[in-house]
């Protein structure tokens, strides 16, 4: 049918009603591209709290895990930023992001950081892993450990800060969410790769990350109820529930094996998985609430209904009133209009 | 100039020098669109318009099924689109009469009753709002998007690298990426021509005056008035869109008298700028990190086993 | 009109906004029913029935505006007591000749008595009221579909917006030319505009929107075959010397009084010095026609082998005409063809993507005709005029050259002259004097040598005995002193001025504007305005007053230039035995009508040839309702069917779809969309408007929908006895279902954009329709006819040959009784 009005979904009795433009989003979906983004968060957050991991490792005397969290966090934002990279539409302007610092723009505060934040890392591991200059790749590491706990963190801005509705609505958790997953991921590659000697308080990292994330996801998807539809349903629903799912078994698995290389070693694939499994859901949940119109317009609706019965308590809707001169404001070609059709004075070429 | 503001305020809420705020001296006044959809026709000289001035490329060849709109929606190689609503209408004695009639119709003709009805025709051309707190041009990590001196939004072709992040922020879906080429376009509201005293190119082909251009000031008296005439008429839901100063995007440098709710048009019912709440997320941020901070020092410093 | 003229209704959405209640009559619902204040859906074809309703609302009412009918109309002439009525014989006026098919009009004749009460039984106003008495609102109902509460409130909006303060304007276009009885629809409107006092004056009026830009200049000089430029009638086989010739086209009264002085002066501006008194103005050089020389009839003579070479200029008949397939199948049987145009069109290449040589009914290898293409220069690269719907002329300024080979019309066809002459020049065959005689000196300029447009409109404008240009038609004579090519035209060059560049905005000038290019005649821009005036010369109300006398002055003048001899006072009265404009009265405001009155009831002519208002119609001095030539239900007024006079080409490769057939049970109508131009030419090769409008479509009812099993979106085929094409489908409420006949009627829309090449591409719908004409100006009936129609793709190959056949098989037009002349009862 060739009608515009009215699409509540067929076949599901729960749907809202509202209208669209022939079910067609209101919103742009996102342009960025799967998997670049998705590991960009997930990269950027591991990096991060990997760095703040390798620092905690350092001033506590365990070189393996420092090491372990330094060439991760280098790896991890060397491969972040070649994502970010990627999936520019030009990719060689790339540079042009430090041509402004712009608080508005958390993209723009994000490659700042990552300006300072990347070398530090890379210096970092680097040195580890050559062998030289420890003393300012230990200085490197601490920098980047300062920094660490932005890096986990502001890629949930960097979404948060959108019109996608899933993501936008989402801002107070998203931080906590994804520097969660960022500390679950961090502890989880160092259960993998650090010697058992060196990993004690790291399940409980693993254990607080997954807690922060789980709590902050649930508390979200509470509070969102339609719009947080999308992290509930469908494909995007089902990164979020395999993202919950192996978060809480992989920091469970590292504590109750925490003293086993094995148990240790499986708890951190999970944790890692997880949090990998959650950026894609997220990612998806976004695009899948800027791609379903029902996401923009029911709660812009209930919004502006709320907002016109709340100011037509406070006042009447005065009588619409016109004046003559208005209507020959309007009309062109009239003598008389030449005040009000200024727009005349530009020419029409 | 320019009086001091709280950030918030400078990201939302009324705002009466927009490009004063940007960091003009003296600027000219602001400039924009109305486009007043009761008078449009739909020819889409606005459309063609644009895109010969503009070298926009041919956006898909495409039979879409929706009235004779066949350009969708607006992106990188749209910058006008015209949209086509048809919705039908109950003529109550029209529709008693042929039902009885359609009844004894010697053909096997069983259309339903709601044929009979009549219908109405909207069409509306859409545009890029030029939103006075642009989402798009807030979030530009690369200061590709810049406001000019009449407080309409640029992309700057030669800045942009293609990043995305205004396709995700623009609460209305105007800006995009353009395939191929890999930076974001939208409507310039023709800052070559307005520069050189032209109107847009759009408004020049605009037959109906349907879409106006001038100062904003201007077309927003010249718009409620049209709206007032229009409900004593008994169009009672005439309505004007993203004129108000006070709305989620500050009201807009184009905005649009509907006849019908936004939502029908595809417009957002009740737009709000993203970067309204980028204070709260940087506490958020600053909070979140903080926890970060804690849990993972206090895990493998303080606490442990 | 929004929707193919989106320019010109801004003023109609000014007028909206100023007030002005809008109506939009249409078969389906359009853009410009999107904004009209009343839209009514009106069954294809029944115009006349409307409007005869909105006449008889009008006389039964005693609603006319009796003071402009008494004096402006031949409303009190009386009739002819030969003359019998549609009334009387049941759809046929008297003279009917069955075996000829045609009617002799000798009874069709006004007495010269006259009645001013209008009382006389056969006085044009009560023959008139008796005529039209039978288009009640239930007719109209029964006939259009309309229901009687929208007949009645659009009646009642004209008649209370018509009299002395308030005009009523009628817009019209190719929806009622476009018909068997298309000049009747026109003929219908004219009744009542002027029953209503609306011609002649602001805001009144009939007007014509043409097809395309600068058609009206088309026909002023003209494209058509049996008429000179100034619609001076083409001279016919028997015509032997001038003075037949003139005869044949003068009138006794009014400006066709002057007819020898426009065409001596015709004759001076193609011979030149060479045409003289002595040599009859070299009327021996002009060309005869013996018969129907129109485009359709052409196209019969192509494919039977009498006509073997063809120039299409800015013309796709492939796409654009009337049974297109029979269009492409002519083309294909001829020797040579050149078409002039901006891009390849399907005309020029049906040679190899016809779509007859998928169906294997053409083989490119066994096609002998030779194709020029010549790339046309578009407007903007040349120099020239446009005539507009409202007779104004405006110059258009080249903006570039044009690129590569493309060249002007003008260009070619000078040069085309140019070389055919320098052949020629030793020539001593006589049938090569005419080429040999002509005056072919236009001044060249540039790179390319192109002629000079502007030497060209000197021409038409015409010089007096000084060589200087003439200012105003008046100024031609007889006595072969002055040259004019286009008498109509005479003053759009005065003062050795191109008028039809001026500019002049219109903030400079008064409101009528008339310093912005050039209107004809001598630049009156509202025709027969002498009639905006009350018989004593007062304006009609100060509201409207337009062109008045002015006793002091002893002069007509006004807002306008006025359309009547400037000093001729209201109360003169001609002296016996005066002629020509002389002989029309001071209250005869209608000056080209040989009586100075405008014809409510249309007499048969005085002269010779075609034209209407010289000759008469062919089929009857008032309209009647007649059913198209293909409808499902019978009429509902007369016994006859559809106009007896019809021209029709029965043949087995332009069958009619017989009256009422189940088999084509659908009334199908063809348009255009704003989107498109035309046969797709200039559009569907450029893809910012192909992408506009991408595909073929046609439109159908959520009805018609139902009862056909057609998806929004999927394919149909319709198919009439001529053909089958395939259309994507466009289920919409803007198409209604009507009530006719105490049956519903389907329509379905067809726009007829496209062909098989360009960016977008699809099925012409014009290969759906049949030829069958307009008898008087042999227009096609594209806005009506029927059709079936099916879900799902066309057969391809040669299996859609066998698909229409099945069809043609089931109708009974082959292998049975019908061979298309199912018709004529």
């Amino acid at each position: 049918m060739n009608s515009a009005a009215g699409n509540s979904a067929s076949g599901n009795s729960r749907q809202p009603e509202f209208e669209s433009y022939y079910g067609r989003p209101v919103l742009k979906a996102p342009t960025w591209k799967s998997p670049d983004v998705p590991l960009y968060l997930f990269l950027g957050g591991l990096s991060g709290s990997s760095s703040i991991l390798a620092a905690a490792a350092d001033l506590t005397g365990r070189l393996a895990l420092a090491r372990v969290g330094r060439v991760t966090a280098g790896v991890g934002i060397a491969g972040s930023v070649l994502a970010l990279v990627h999936d520019l539409g030009r990719p060689a302007r790339f540079v042009n992001m430090l041509r402004v610092f712009k608080p508005t723009s958390p993209l723009s505060m994000g490659s700042w950081t990552l300006a300072v934040y990347g070398p530090l890392a890379g210096a970092a591991a680097a040195s580890e892993v050559l062998g030289v200059a420890r003393g300012l790749g230990r200085l490197a590491g601490l920098g980047a450990a300062a920094l660490g706990p932005v890096m986990s963190t502001y890629t949930a801005v960097l979404i948060a800060d959108s019109a996608v509705p899933a993501w936008h609505e989402a801002h107070p958790e998203m931080p906590f969410m994804f520097g969660g997953s960022a500390m679950a991921s961090a502890a989880g590659v160092a259960l993998i790769a650090a010697p058992i000697a060196e990993t004690g308080g790291v399940a409980h990292m693993a254990l607080v990350g997954a807690g922060m994330e789980l709590a902050s996801s649930q508390e979200m998807e509470r509070r969102l109820g339609l719009v947080g539809e999308p992290y509930r349903k469908g494909r995007s629903g089902g990164w979020m529930w395999t993202a919950q799912a192996l978060t809480g078994l992989g920091a469970l698995t590292a504590l109750v094996g925490r003293r086993s290389r094995v148990a240790s070693a499986a708890g951190g694939v999970l944790l890692a998985a997880g949090s990998l499994s959650l950026r894609y859901g997220v990612y998806l949940a976004g695009v899948e609430s800027a791609r379903d119109p029902k996401y923009t317009v029911v709660p812009q609706r209930e919004r502006a209904d709320a907002r016109a019965a709340a100011s037509a308590e406070a006042e009447p809707a005065p009588t619409p009133q016109v004046t003559r001169h208005r209507r020959v404001l309007w009309v062109h070609g009239a003598h008389e209009a030449r005040d009000g059709h200024r727009h005349r004075a530009f020419r029409r070429r | 100039m320019v009086e001091h503001r709280s950030l918030t305020e400078r990201l939302s809420g009324p705002l009466a020098d927009v490009a004063d705020d940007a960091g003009y001296s003296e600027p000219p006044p602001r400039m924009g669109f109305f486009t007043d959809t009761s008078v449009c026709i739909g020819c889409k000289a606005c459309e063609v318009a644009c895109k010969e001035w503009n070298d926009v490329p041919e956006d898909g060849i495409k039979l879409l099924g929706s009235s004779y709109d066949n350009t969708g929606q607006l992106g990188a190689s749209t910058w006008r689109h015209v949209k086509f609503i048809e919705q039908p209408i109950y003529v109550p004695e029209r529709h008693d009469q042929l039902a009885a009639d359609l009844g004894q119709a010697p053909t096997q003709s069983t259309p339903s009753t709601q044929d009979e009805a009549g219908v109405r025709w909207l069409m509306a051309s859409d545009v890029c709002k030029h939103c006075t707190h642009a989402a798009c041009l807030d979030v530009c990590p690369t200061g590709a998007l810049i406001r000019t001196e009449t407080a309409t939004v640029v992309v700057q072709p030669d800045v942009c690298n293609g990043c995305g992040y205004c396709v995700t922020a623009c609460p209305y879906g105007v800006i995009d990426i353009r395939e191929g080429d890999g930076r974001a376009f939208k409507c310039t509201l023709c800052y070559d021509r307005t520069g050189a005293g032209l109107m847009p190119a759009c408004a020049t082909a605009c037959p109906t005056e349907s879409i106006q251009y001038g100062p904003l000031d201007e077309l927003r008296e010249r718009a409620n008035a049209r709206v007032t005439q229009l409900q004593l008429e008994g169009e009672t839901q005439a309505q004007l869109y993203n004129e108000r100063p006070d709305d989620g995007v500050g009201g807009a440098g184009a905005f649009f008298l509907l006849l019908d709710k936004p939502e029908v048009y595809g417009f957002p019912p009740d737009p709000v700028v993203t970067t309204r709440d980028i204070r709260k997320m940087w506490g958020y941020l600053a909070g979140a990190a903080a926890a970060v901070a804690a849990g993972v020092v206090g895990t493998l410093i303080g606490g442990g086993p | 009109m929004a929707e193919n003229h989106p320019v010109a209704f801004q003023w109609v959405v000014e007028a909206k906004l100023r007030g002005a209640e809008i109506i939009d009559v249409d078969p389906r619902f359009t853009r410009t029913s999107a904004l009209a204040n009343r839209y009514v859906s009106i069954r294809a074809g029944t115009d006349i029935a409307f409007l005869g309703g909105v006449i008889n609302y009008v006389l039964s009412r005693g609603l006319e505006f009796r003071e402009y009918v008494v004096n402006y109309t031949n409303a009190a002439m009386l009739v002819g007591e030969d003359f019998q009525d549609t009334e009387d014989l049941d759809g046929l006026f008297s003279g009917w000749d069955e075996q000829a098919g045609n009617y002799d009009a000798s009874s069709w004749q006004l007495t010269g008595e006259r009645d001013d009460t209008l009382e006389h039984p056969r006085c044009v106003f009560q023959v008139l009221r008796r005529h039209f008495a039978r288009y009640t609102p239930e007719m109209v109902e029964r006939v259009c579909g309309v229901p009687p509460a929208d007949f009645t409130a659009i009646a009642e909006s004209m008649t209370r917006n018509s009299g002395r303060d308030r005009t009523t304007a009628i817009v019209y276009s190719l929806g009622w030319t476009q018909h068997t009885i298309g000049v009747q629809n026109i003929r219908a409107a004219s009744i009542l505009q002027l029953l209503l006092g609306n011609m002649g004056r602001t805001g009144g009026g009939i007007l014509a929107l043409r097809g395309h830009a600068s058609i009206q200049g088309s026909t002023d000089v003209p494209t058509l075959f049996d008429l000179l430029p100034g619609y001076l009638p083409m001279p016919h086989v028997g015509q032997d010397d001038f003075d037949t010739y003139v005869a044949g086209g003068q009138l006794p009264a009014g400006f066709w009084g002057d007819f020898r002085s426009y065409a001596v002066s015709l004759q001076k501006a193609w011979f030149g010095d060479a045409a003289t008194a002595e040599n009859d103005w070299y009327f021996d050089r002009m060309p005869r026609i013996s018969t129907d020389h129109g485009t359709y009839r052409t196209v019969l003579d192509q494919i039977e082998g009498r006509c073997k070479g063809y120039f299409l200029v800015g013309e796709n008949p492939a796409v654009g005409s009337a049974n297109a397939k029979l269009q492409r199948m002519a083309l294909a049987n001829l020797d040579w063809l050149v078409v002039r145009d901006l891009q390849l069109i399907e005309s020029a290449t049906f040679w190899r993507d016809a779509p007859e040589i998928e169906t294997g009914e053409l083989r490119t290898t066994e096609i002998g005709t030779e194709v020029f293409f010549l790339p046309a220069a578009a407007h903007t690269e040349k120099d020239g005029t446009f005539t507009n719907t409202q007779r104004m002329l405006q110059w258009h300024h080249k903006a570039i050259e044009p690129p590569e080979d493309a060249r002007s019309d003008l260009w070619f066809y000078y040069h085309l002259g140019r070389r055919i002459r320098q052949k020629l020049a030793d020539s001593t065959d006589p049938r090569d004097r005419p080429l040999l005689d002509l005056t072919w000196d236009y001044p060249e300029e540039g790179p390319v040598a192109e002629p000079s447009a502007e030497a060209v409109l000197r021409e038409i404008n015409g010089t007096g005995p000084d060589g200087r240009t003439l200012s105003v038609s008046t100024q031609l004579r007889d006595d072969g002193s002055t040259r004019c090519g286009v008498w109509i035209y005479c003053g759009s060059y005065a003062e050795e001025v191109n008028q039809t560049a001026r500019r002049k905005p219109w903030t400079e000038q008064n409101w009528v504007a008339g310093e912005w290019g050039w209107v004809w005649p001598n630049n009156r821009r509202i025709l027969y305005n002498r009639a905006s005036a009350d018989p004593a010369g007062r304006p009609w109300s100060e509201r409207k007053a337009y062109v008045w006398w002015d006793e002091e002055q002893g002069r007509w003048t006004g807002h306008d230039i006025p359309d009547f001899e400037a000093s001729k006072p209201p109360t003169y009265v001609p002296p016996a035995g005066a002629r020509g404009p002389a002989a029309l009265a001071g209250t005869d405001a209608f000056i080209m009508r040989g009586d100075g009155k405008a014809a409510l009831f249309l007499p048969k002519g005085l002269a010779d040839g075609r034209f209407s208002t010289l000759v008469g119609l062919a089929d009857g001095p008032m309209p009647t309702h007649y059913e198209p030539a293909e409808s499902p239900v019978a009429n509902q007024a007369y016994g006859r069917q559809s106009n007896p006079v019809a021209r029709r080409y029965p043949r087995p490769d332009n069958l009619y779809n017989p009256p009422r057939s189940e088999v084509f049970p659908y009334v199908y109508t063809t348009y255009r969309l704003t989107e498109h131009h035309t046969a797709g030419g200039m559009s569907r090769t450029l893809p910012y408007l192909a992408e506009l409008q991408p595909e073929f479509f046609c439109e159908v009812s959520p009805a018609l929908a139902a009862e056909r099993g057609l998806e929004h979106m999927g394919w149909a085929t319709i198919i009439s006895a001529r053909a089958a094409i395939e259309a994507r489908v466009l289920v919409t409420r803007r198409m209604n279902p009507l009530r006719v006949e105490g049956r519903i009627v389907h329509q379905v829309g067809l726009p007829y954009h496209w062909g098989q090449r360009g960016v977008s591409t699809g099925d012409s719908a014009n290969d759906l329709l049949s030829m069958a004409l307009d008898p008087n100006t042999l227009i096609q009936e594209s806005k009506v006819a029927t059709c079936d129609i099916q879900p799902g793709r066309r057969p391809r190959g040669p299996a859609l040959v066998e698909f229409v056949r099945s069809y043609q098989r089931r109708a009974g037009l082959i292998d049975g009784s019908g061979n298309g002349e199912a018709d004529h009862g």
